[in-house]
């Protein structure tokens, strides 16, 4: 890949997600023409002179749909970098964001709120902060358990993660079990499967800043990235502290992996297939795939949001389901491919 | 340079390095040869810091390599091990541009002498027309040689080759012995075949149950006694006869008694 074709793909991957957030605000009970949406958006910002939106619309775009929308390209680009990241970290291409615990340690602290409502004093945080909380303790015990003689051992970090996901989901489903609150239990199946409905100016601040770093220190080390991929032995050779490489990707990844689930629950597949879409058509270099990652993350998943919204209206669809069902066959899609070997190389 | 003192390795329940001592002088080419298990590929990974010993010490210039950054160690030493990645698809331009990593600070950018050097090592391992090409799509003995270029781009002042001819057919093999011999920086080799660590190493190991058997140039080394000791076959010690080298011809007791077969 030139640099050339490089910096055509990010621009025509930017415009994309232009004309995807500028849809995904129009789209809804009460439709909104896109000159509507960019007045308000430049009045906001205290560019625009005169308003022709009533004060309803306003509110529609500016309080719910466009923090909502920017929600999901966090969300979507934050799954993708965390996803090619862990790939590169467990070498192994049928890694997700969620393979280290992530997801069920947050299911946990979320039923626990829904059901027990555990952390009330929190009030409308209690949700994300005790999920962001049981996706850290999760990874914690999974890392714990992957560390010998002072090494983290790779196949340990998978095989503990797997461990550790099956207890909290029992956990979890134990919870659901006894629970005698019909609506509560439904509140959690929504939860878990994911949703952007809560998004709100003031909860977006955490996940982007954290989103924004996140892809710094990763973009600032691709090229150890890069080596990981070549073994273990070779990135050794090639002068980088693997152990302290492998941390150091385990934090920033369950960090991001963390906030993004806090606030939008375990969306699956996203972070998996893009990481994955993007290697069949930049190749697996970091420097280009993470950026790559990250803008076709947020395209995909303000796609899926604005599906998930519209397919069953007035109900909401849990995002969860869209992103499997568009997902799932564009992966066996890519699986039949020959050209692309997830990979395998051989 | 490097100096091996009393690094013995164990494994839970297994010893697999005795006490090894040696010291290996700048700009020779070493090889180190002895059965298989008996050591020459952990002892490789001992000095390229892969495997940390659980006893004595490795130093490079008088000094400890325990404690040299992972960093400092890769611009000094470049290692061609068996393992070749398969895992996802680089090009081999990009593969062999990491060969540059140990050089590269955070925010630094691949410059253009970066690119004349990955040019350069890739024209020295004869693979510049593959440059293209994704690793996937090459031969066993053309990964090999990728990563030879890897290593060179590395531009260390030690190479480390554990066994580099594996996969190569004979005219890549003796290319790839011609090469390295070239370089003006110390080679370090565990090989197998005996014949090619006759003609061109300057000094040879040999390792047996995870001990250093004896240490010498090819002729002090590569005797019938040795062999028979070491490996446990019967050897005819001659010369080639068009490189003057050492040439070894290897027989058993069975096939040695002739027309008894």
């Amino acid at each position: 890949m030139t640099r050339l074709r490089f910096t055509l793909l990010v621009g025509v991957l930017l415009a994309a997600l232009i004309v995807s957030m500028t849809f995904a605000v129009m789209v809804g009970s009460v439709g909104i023409t896109p000159s509507v949406i960019w007045e308000v958006l430049f009045s906001k910002i205290g560019l625009s002179v005169e308003a022709t939106a009533s004060k309803a619309q306003s509110v529609i775009i500016w309080e719910i749909r466009l923090p909502r929308v920017i929600l999901a390209a966090i969300v979507g680009a934050g799954l993708a970098i965390s996803g090619a990241a862990i790939q590169a970290l467990v070498r192994n291409p049928i890694a997700d964001p969620y393979i280290l615990g992530v997801s069920s340690g947050a299911s946990v602290g979320a039923t626990m709120v829904i059901l027990l409502g555990a952390f009330s004093f929190l009030g409308s945080y209690a949700l994300s902060f005790a999920a962001f909380l049981g996706a850290i303790f999760a990874v914690v015990i999974v890392f714990l358990l992957a560390r010998v003689n002072g090494r983290t051992s790779v196949i340990r970090l998978l095989l503990a993660g797997i461990a550790i996901s099956m207890v909290f989901s029992a956990m979890t489903n134990f919870m659901l079990m006894t629970s005698k609150q019909q609506g509560g239990i439904q509140a959690v199946m929504h939860w878990m499967l994911g949703s952007l409905a809560g998004a709100k100016w003031s909860t977006i601040g955490i996940p982007f800043f954290i989103f924004l770093l996140v892809l710094i220190l990763l973009l600032l080390n691709y090229r150890q990235l890069n080596a990981l991929l070549l073994g273990e032995e070779l990135a050794t050779t090639l002068g980088i502290n693997l152990d302290r490489f492998r941390i150091f990707i385990i934090l920033v990844v369950s960090l991001l992996t963390g906030v993004v689930v806090a606030s939008s629950g375990s969306i699956g597949f996203v972070g998996l297939i893009i990481p994955h879409l993007v290697r069949m058509i930049v190749g697996s270099n970091y420097k280009l795939l993470l950026p790559i990652s990250a803008l076709m993350g947020a395209v995909f998943l303000i796609w899926a949001d604005m599906i998930a919204r519209i397919a069953i209206a007035p109900e909401e669809m849990p995002i969860g389901i869209i992103t499997a069902v568009c997902g799932g066959p564009f992966f066996i899609w890519m699986l039949r491919r020959r050209r692309y070997s997830f990979g395998d190389g051989e | 340079m490097i100096q091996v003192k009393d690094i013995s390795f164990s494994v839970p329940e297994k010893q697999i390095l005795h006490d090894i001592s040696f010291s290996l002088d700048r700009g020779k080419f070493i090889g180190i040869i002895g059965p298989n298990g008996s050591g020459k590929s952990t002892m490789l990974k001992i000095i390229y810091r892969y495997l940390k010993q659980t006893s004595g010490v490795v130093t490079l210039y008088e000094k400890d390599m325990d404690y040299m950054t992972q960093k400092k160690i890769a611009q000094e030493m470049a290692v061609v091990s068996q393992e070749t990645p398969v895992l996802f698809d680089f090009t081999v331009k990009d593969l062999v541009m990491m060969g540059r990593t140990p050089y590269k600070q955070w925010l630094a950018k691949d410059n253009k002498e970066d690119f004349a050097i990955a040019e350069e090592s890739m024209k020295l391992a004869n693979v510049l027309f593959l440059k293209d090409r994704t690793l996937g799509q090459l031969s066993g003995g053309e990964k090999k040689r990728v990563m030879l270029a890897r290593a060179l781009a590395q531009q260390a002042n030690i190479l480390i080759l554990d066994e580099p001819t594996n996969h190569l057919d004979i005219e890549h093999q003796l290319q790839l012995m011609d090469l390295v011999k070239e370089l003006p920086i110390t080679i370090i080799a565990a090989l197998h075949d005996l014949n090619l660590a006759a003609s061109y190493c300057d000094e040879l190991l040999v390792m047996k149950e995870g001990a250093l058997h004896k240490k010498g140039t090819p002729e002090q080394v590569l005797t019938m006694e040795i062999i028979e000791q070491v490996f446990h076959v019967q050897a005819g010690i001659s010369k080639n006869p068009f490189t003057q080298k050492l040439h070894l011809f290897f027989y058993t007791e069975n096939i040695g008694r002739s027309g008894d077969t």
